[in-house]
């Protein structure tokens, strides 16, 4: 089978989806906390964490409820330490992010170790997962009923959040404190809005949305821990966030283009193409059109106030 | 507002004992040189910032203001000179921001954007309220920022040099505005430098001057002469030894410059100028009318859209910083902490800052040489008598003063053809301010061309040879003899109740 049969199959979409949804819902976190002028770098650490705590949780109390409060009340402590950091004690963001990781990474360890006494993974743990639907009627149609139906619950939801987000960002009073507060901080000042309290509250939604994330890796697209599973994806998620210009529909196809390159080093590597190269090309793609545009904008800026200089010259 | 004192942590006194009162219905100046404190106090008044001491009274009660929400909900609201808006957004939605109305979950963007039409009808403000403000012009966005006061109920309304921004016929609306809401019952305080402006619209005067009241005077029974001495000051003759000046070739020429501003209103506007050498060209105005425009572009360190500026016959372009000092000009810059040296570094190494690539005295097979370095750094402290253990202590724990001067000994001793000092005495004690007047005409004895751009107006007529007033982004004055001018004179250039005509200021500033 040519490589190209394998892309245009409905197994690939269907394969790139599942990649996706980690890093939807996890770049959506981004866009939230983005839009209110913080970068958080600690989504990586946030979905490592978030990915144990719903596995142990969720084997501690034999439900796979139990397990999805213990993975977001992971995230929401995590992002309160975050938020504590950066807003209160005035900490660099990107050293509280990076803090969050390089705990992450010792602590998931650790803990897994006192609970199943293994450094590697949790496979001795009996833990839940999230199920899989089938969607009625779509499921018997040909080719689309194997790509859209048959998902984890999860890849549905991280879907509709896209539109929530949306919802949220853009026609709730909140959306707009968030929007405002990422822009002009004096402005929210200047009106007696609390610009701190605004950007906790979008640290605390985008450590929810992050958490989900780092379930899914354990709870859905595996069925257990694996040490250092989120292997980057949190970082992912960032990147999808700046391409996307911060928007969620921008964002959505971002981490859409990531996933199907992910999805596709796999199947290149039939050709003997090495994966690494593969995954590489969407960063360098986005370094190029990062520059592109940087220079576009300053050069447009500048056109700009020649011709506000000329026109004050004729008007003279 | 009764005995208001702030003391900034640094030790910076911004108002001293100051005494404010404004009535109910009238639009009251707040008036001062920058610097004097007026925006301070209003940020008092409008939660922004905690006095040391005093208090606040509104109708009698004294009020406890700690916040702007505090004072919104007394009534006051505030345009800062710096708009607080948010670009991507509507008009509406930065209207509503903090009290928007919901419909269900989410907002009810109808009757938010029917209040703000209406809003803007009644008060002959209408913007259309579904504008992006980035598309707004800069007047638009002024009154935007007057209707979100006005939405949120405010009924004294503080203006922060709100016309600085605008072009004449902005101004003239803006005017308009006002003048209505003060007839609908609003108190307006309207802080501006601008005297012509004062008259045109407010009904008395408040005047501060380094951060206290020097008087509160109906405007009617005052004339510019009494106001603008308040405001400036009088003038305490100064004595600097100077020869006949000697008036050489063109060493720098400005044609026809303009620098561009956020709207439509250039922040320098067609300014054109020669400096020869062996003379000291003196730059007054009040901050903030396009004279650190001017020096940025000068140096290279800031834009220029239009004209040219011409340095020893080669143009100046941003960013050529390098190339423009080589070719000999020195700077003085007015902000010596960021610009003018490096605070963590030593006295020798700020010294040596600019000459530390000059083979001849530093590189000795690509190493840095030392002994060199220390010579040529004891002879610069001995030169400039500048007061310090050794070359090797950190420049921040000097004075101003003996900063200024280490500044002076770096630009002075490359041999400059023209040196541009902006502000070189401020903040400068007694003894190093002499020191620098007499080292600035010492190097316009020797042949060298000065600019020097001053807030002080004694220190202009003592030091100029030729004098140029700035208001406004062009030039209101020239003066090519100072003989009979003094600091009233100036004064009334200066604020824009008196300008010459335009061909007698571009003969006389060649």
């Amino acid at each position: 089978m040519s490589v190209f049969q394998q892309i245009f199959s409905a197994e690939f979409v269907a394969m790139w989806l599942r990649v996706a949804t980690p890093l939807l819902f996890a770049s959506l976190g981004a866009v939230i906390c983005e839009k209110s002028g913080v970068v958080n770098l600690g989504l990586e650490g946030i979905m490592l964490c978030s990915a144990l705590a719903g596995v142990i949780g969720s084997a501690y109390t034999n439900s796979l409820f139990g397990g999805f409060a213990c993975g977001i009340a992971m995230g929401l402590i995590l992002s309160a330490v975050f938020a504590y950091f950066h807003l209160v004690m005035k900490a660099n963001s990107v050293l509280c992010g990076t803090a969050i990781n390089t705990f992450a990474s010792g602590f998931t360890v650790f803990v897994l170790e006192i609970c199943t006494g293994e450094k590697g993974n949790s496979s001795s743990l009996k833990s839940f997962s999230f199920g899989t639907v089938d969607i009625p009627l779509i499921k018997d149609i040909p080719v689309i009923g194997e790509i859209l139906s048959g998902h984890n619950v999860l890849t549905y939801a991280a879907f509709i959040m896209v539109g929530v987000i949306w919802y949220m960002l853009y026609r709730t009073p909140l959306g707009l404190r968030i929007r405002a507060d990422g822009e002009n901080e004096n402005a929210i000042n200047s009106v007696g809005i609390s610009v701190n309290r605004t950007r906790f509250i979008a640290i605390l939604l985008c450590g929810v949305m992050t958490s989900i994330g780092g379930m899914y890796l354990s709870m859905g697209y595996l069925n257990m821990f694996v040490r250092d599973m989120v292997a980057g994806r949190g970082f992912i998620s960032l990147a999808a966030n700046a391409m996307g210009q911060c928007s969620p529909v921008g964002t959505m196809c971002s981490a859409l283009i990531f996933a199907f390159f992910d999805g596709l080093s796999n199947i290149l590597q039939l050709l003997r193409i090495p994966s690494e190269f593969v995954q590489m090309v969407p960063y360098a793609a986005t370094i190029a059109g990062l520059v592109i545009y940087a220079i576009q904008k300053t050069e447009s800026e500048k056109r700009k106030r020649r011709q506000m200089g000329r026109k004050v010259l004729e008007n003279a | 507002m009764k005995n208001i004192t702030k003391v900034y942590p640094n030790g910076v006194v911004a108002n001293r004992d100051v005494t404010f009162e404004v009535n109910t219905g009238e639009i009251h100046a707040l008036s001062g040189e920058n610097g004097a404190g007026k925006t301070t106090l209003m940020k008092i008044l409008f939660g922004e910032e905690k006095p040391t001491s005093g208090s606040i009274l509104i109708g009698g009660k004294e009020v406890d203001i700690r916040n702007p929400q505090d004072a919104l909900g007394l009534g006051i609201g505030m345009v800062h000179q710096h708009f607080m808006l948010v670009p991507s957004l509507t008009v509406t939605e930065n209207v509503i921001l903090g009290i928007e109305k919901r419909k269900g979950l989410g907002i009810d963007y109808r009757s938010a954007e029917k209040l703000v039409g209406d809003m803007g009808r009644k008060y002959n403000m209408y913007l259309d309220p579904k504008t992006k403000v980035r598309d707004l012009s800069v007047g638009q966005k002024q009154k935007l920022e007057i209707l979100k006061i006005l939405i949120r109920g405010a009924r004294i309304l503080i203006l922060d040099e709100p016309t600085a921004v605008l072009t004449p016929q902005e101004t003239g609306e803006l005017f308009a505005e006002l003048k209505n809401l003060r007839d609908q019952g609003f108190t307006i305080i309207f802080i501006s430098h601008k005297l012509d402006e004062i008259r045109e619209l407010c009904d008395r005067i408040t005047i501060i001057r380094h951060g206290e009241t020097k008087g509160v005077f109906g405007l009617e029974g005052i004339t510019d002469e009494e106001l603008s001495q308040r405001m400036i000051g009088r003038d305490v003759q100064l004595t600097v030894e100077k020869p006949e000046c000697r008036r050489g070739g063109a060493v720098l020429s400005a044609k026809e410059v303009v620098v561009s501003g956020d709207g439509d209103k250039p922040l320098l506007d067609r300014i054109s100028f020669t400096l020869h050498s062996g003379e000291i060209l003196g730059i007054a105005g009040v901050e903030g009318n396009g004279q650190s425009q001017l020096v940025d572009a000068i140096t290279g360190i800031g834009p220029y859209d239009g004209g040219e500026i011409l340095f020893s016959d080669s143009t100046i372009r941003q960013g050529d910083i390098r190339r423009i000092r080589k070719s000999g000009m020195g700077y003085i810059p007015e902000d010596r902490m960021t610009l003018g040296i490096s605070p963590s570094l030593s006295v020798t190494e700020n010294m040596i800052a600019d000459k530390i690539d000059d083979p001849r005295f530093f590189s000795k097979g690509g190493f840095i040489d030392n002994g060199g370095i220390d010579a040529f750094s004891r002879q610069m402290i001995d030169d400039y008598a500048i007061l310090c253990q050794n070359g090797d202590v950190s420049i921040s724990s000097l004075s101003g003063g003996n900063i200024q001067k280490v500044v002076l000994a770096r630009e002075m001793s490359s041999n400059p053809k023209l040196i541009i000092a902006n502000q070189p005495t401020r903040g400068v004690d007694v003894g190093a301010t002499e020191f620098i007047r007499r080292k600035l005409v010492a190097m316009r004895d020797s042949g060298c061309a000065v600019l020097l751009v001053s807030s002080d107006l004694n220190e202009l007529l003592g030091l100029s040879d030729r004098l140029l007033v700035m208001y406004g982004g062009r030039f209101a004055a020239c003066f090519s003899s100072l003989a009979g001018v003094d600091g009233q004179t100036l004064g009334r250039y200066m604020l824009g109740l008196d300008k010459q005509d335009e061909d007698e200021i571009s003969r006389s500033a060649m």
